[in-house]
């Protein structure tokens, strides 16, 4: 290397360096200063603001496209616009109406991708920039579980979308995060006296499994489950994700011996691989004598509205369907439909429900405070939001409620009369120890 | 070389490097009115910034383009939070391991997908990304917890630190002796090293070493002609661009203890090639800006909603603003992914080179198109080596 002549005594290089150490150590000092309060984003003026953290793009757009409307829906009836849906039914509920602790209710919006490093750049801006005092939302177990311990981090509250993993209250649980949607032990638990009821117990099953998380607990729970009223395993296999083609992998189900499918599958991948089964002629086989069948353990309405006539008269489970007849179902699907024209899905409702909950622990807390409000949701038993009488366990901050076992509607009445429910199954039969997932929800106190 | 060498640059690095670092360490102020100034987007900034000009070590001075790069940042992430796991919250090990780990996996594959070049290159390197992505997501979730992503938890070992410091509530944060990695702080440990893989880059562009990559990128076959065997060069720049982005990888699990296999995933790759071409391949501070601008669409463009554009567009009279939200709206919230498409094909159209390209148009017209420095460098890669 030749040497220059015209380059920088190493002083001036030095003193560059200096000048910009000192630039680096003032800013900070001017920064911070802005964020020394009693906890983050502690509301100061007249409004709150909270993050609605979605799929915006991505796989799961639908379903973030209706928790926002739920979201927008939510924040109508607690400024007392409209017709106040949930907030005239809820049990008991201090909210009125007026905002929550009189400010009035203010929001942010973000886009998740379904990427958990999307979800938590957008939940922090929410926080960090937008003043964020809580964040809900989300599609996916993964975004719920990563904005959650985020959330830990920053001292605000959870409030978790539809997420249906076991590890969102189990082996990841938050002090901060809450979760009103159930899970796939639920779901299992729920399903396995009614398929006992309607195949009978000497069925042999065989399992396609999306080939993540959920997918894995998933197929516990319903390994679990179907064993458990004497049904055989004959074959667990993982599909990948986004697969679009799973001809491979149900070709060798024909051969295999059993005679019920179930697919631990969610979103595009469910409705591919059920469409496929369907036309692979698996409902029309007769095998061992019985008729084959097939089961989707976690079913929505927009998954059922993309499989068309193949979900005719498959079951599975689901948190809560616009047909319900309660006082608080109907309150809701109403004030929603009056606003956009179609019934909300499970994933609206799911989100519609949080907020006014948190709103609900604010107002019974008489403070934004977190610690205060976590403390007011531990343990709050509740009724009129569409699923019966429902309690935030205190243990793992999951909500304890009676599952919906759904069918596909054989004779549909309009494009969104697409499940039927077949029985509800109550709390006491789906409950179970929290101790069984392990995990450790961490302290109320959290430094900034 | 002796150690004045390392020092001795010429007259317009050493201003570029001093503006520069003058415009990174003052971003928490000037960055106030784009409503950017909060601590995540700009540790985003540094982090991808490193990113980019690491890319453009490879892509910039070799033309070989890597269609893979996320995956050394995704081994960069899954060390760290292991080493995080493992010993320490001590950053520094953290990053070290990550640096080493992720040059070892770029050696691998660049051994393997150098052997070719152009498309065929390409696509042996994304081939190897999605593989990783996929184990990552599937396969290996033992280790990479899959989906839900790779997190701290309390009753991990971290057997250095529980040496010194007692049982707390509550998950640790990173930290170097106490001052915590999140916010503001957070930033400035970025920052600074954003500049010093700023330094390293300018002194590999102006060395003999940076000489012979472009040798390579103008006409590979003349080289090995001349009797260099190229391929010990191509696969050095390589590791040193997959160092750069396990680096980055690794100091997105400083500021945010987690790592998830969507960080792998093909398009996290082509992010950081359209970060390097809209921003301008082969020029030092492009890929940075591109990098910027990138981030800045994903998080603030994506976070308007109408509220924000009706509040935006109150003044106008209501007719007139219910239309220019409603055009406005395709374009933000959940339509940033069009606006940056947008603004990709206007770029990649009218200034091939990038942003950078623009900058050297506008001085050109002020100083009517004698002299300028930026010009001549652009000549100079354009000359063909000598014979």
């Amino acid at each position: 290397m030749t040497e220059r002549n015209d380059g920088p005594s190493r002083r001036r290089v030095l003193k560059g360096a200096a000048a910009g150490l000192v630039t680096a150590g003032v800013a900070p000092t001017i920064i911070t200063s802005a964020y020394a309060q009693e906890y983050r984003n502690k509301p100061t003026g007249d409004t709150v603001t909270l993050g609605f953290n979605v799929p915006q793009t991505g796989p799961y757009a639908d379903e973030g496209a209706d928790e926002l409307r739920a979201y927008e829906l939510a924040v109508e009836h607690l400024n007392g616009e409209g017709d106040g849906g949930m907030l005239t039914t809820m049990q008991p509920s201090n909210l009125t109406g007026n905002g929550i602790l009189g400010k009035k209710v203010a929001y942010v919006t973000g886009d998740t991708q379904t990427k958990s490093d999307a979800a938590r750049a957008s939940a922090k801006r929410m926080i960090e920039k937008d003043g964020a005092l809580m964040i809900t939302g989300g599609s996916s177990s993964g975004v719920a579980v990563a904005v959650q311990s985020l959330c830990q981090e920053m001292g605000t509250i959870f409030m978790a979308g539809l997420t249906h993993s076991d590890d969102t209250t189990g082996k990841d649980k938050r002090r901060y995060g809450f979760r009103h949607f159930f899970n796939t032990y639920m779901s299992g638990a729920a399903l396995g006296p009614v398929l006992s009821d309607e195949y009978g117990n000497e069925r042999r099953a065989y399992h396609l499994t999306a080939d993540y998380n959920w997918g894995y607990t998933q197929e516990r729970a319903m390994k679990d489950s179907t064993e458990a009223i004497g049904w055989e395993t004959v074959n667990t296999v993982k599909t990948p994700v986004g697969a679009g083609d799973f001809s491979q992998y149900i070709t060798p189900v024909l051969n295999s011996g059993a005679d019920v499918l179930i697919l631990n599958h969610y979103g595009r991948d469910m409705v591919n691989s059920l469409t496929q089964a369907v036309q692979f002629g698996l409902r029309d086989k007769q095998v061992n004598g019985k008729n084959f069948e097939i089961v989707v353990p976690l079913f929505s309405r927009l998954m059922a509205q993309g499989a068309g006539d193949n979900i005719k008269g498959i079951l599975g489970s689901a948190n809560w369907n616009w047909s319900l007849q309660d006082e608080g179902s109907q309150a809701f699907v109403k004030s929603f439909g009056a606003k956009y024209g179609f019934p909300p899905s499970m994933a609206a409702h799911t989100c519609y429900v949080q907020t006014l909950l948190y709103a609900d622990a604010c107002e019974r807390a008489g403070t934004f405070y977190p610690p205060d409000v976590i403390r007011a949701l531990e343990g709050h038993k509740f009724d009129g939001m569409g699923n019966g009488p429902t309690e935030y366990r205190a243990a793992d901050h999951q909500c304890f409620k009676s599952v919906l076992v759904v069918r596909g509607n054989a004779n549909p009445t309009s494009q969104f009369d697409l499940l039927e429910v077949v029985q509800e199954v109550p709390r006491e039969q789906v409950e179970y120890d929290p101790a069984i997932f392990g995990g450790e929800l961490g302290p109320y106190e959290v430094a900034m | 070389m002796n150690f004045q060498g390392i020092f001795s640059m010429s007259r317009k690095d050493v201003t570029t490097l001093v503006i520069f670092s003058i415009v990174v360490l003052a971003m928490p102020i000037w960055l106030q009115p784009f409503g950017a100034a909060y601590p995540d987007l700009m540790q985003r900034f540094a982090i991808f910034g490193i990113l980019a000009i690491g890319f453009n070590i490879l892509f910039g001075l070799t033309g070989y383009l890597s269609f893979g790069h996320a995956a050394f940042l995704g081994v960069g992430s899954y060390t760290a939070v292991w080493t995080f796991k493992l010993f320490s919250m001590n950053p520094i090990p953290a990053l070290f391991f990550a640096v080493i780990l992720s040059g070892l996996f770029a050696l691998v594959i660049g051994y393997v997908s150098l052997r070719r070049s152009g498309i065929y290159f390409s696509i042996l390197t994304l081939a190897f990304a999605q593989m990783s992505y996929n184990l990552a997501y599937s396969v290996l979730t033992p280790i990479t917890m899959g989906e839900t992503g790779l997190q701290l938890e309390a009753s991990d070992p971290r057997i250095i630190d529980s040496m010194f410091v007692g049982e707390e509530a509550g998950l640790p944060v990173s930290n170097i002796f106490g001052l915590e990695m999140t916010g503001i702080p957070g930033f400035y440990f970025c920052a600074i090293f954003l500049l010093i893989g700023f330094f390293i880059t300018q002194r590999i562009f102006a060395s003999p070493f940076g000489m012979m990559l472009r040798g390579i990128k103008s006409n590979q076959t003349r080289m090995n002609y001349t009797g260099f065997n190229t391929r010990p060069y191509t696969l050095t720049a390589f590791v040193i661009s997959g160092m750069y982005a396990g680096l980055a990888g690794g100091l997105m699990a400083v500021t945010d203890p987690l790592a998830g296999a969507e960080r792998m995933q093909w398009t996290a790759s082509g992010e950081i090639v359209l970060m390097t071409i809209l921003g301008g391949v082969g020029t030092l501070l492009g890929p940075i800006i591109g990098a910027w601008l990138i981030k800045y669409f994903e998080n603030i463009f994506s976070s308007f909603n109408e509220n924000v554009l009706h509040n935006l567009f109150g003044f106008l009279p209501d007719g007139l603003e219910g239309f220019v939200v409603e055009i406005t709206s395709m374009f933000v919230g959940e339509g940033w992914h069009l606006t940056l498409g947008l603004v990709f094909v206007l770029v990649v159209t009218f200034l091939p080179g990038g942003m950078m390209e623009g900058y050297r148009r506008i001085t050109t017209l002020f100083t009517g198109g004698g002299g300028d420095g930026d010009k001549a460098k652009s000549e100079d890669t354009q000359t063909q080596p000598a014979e």
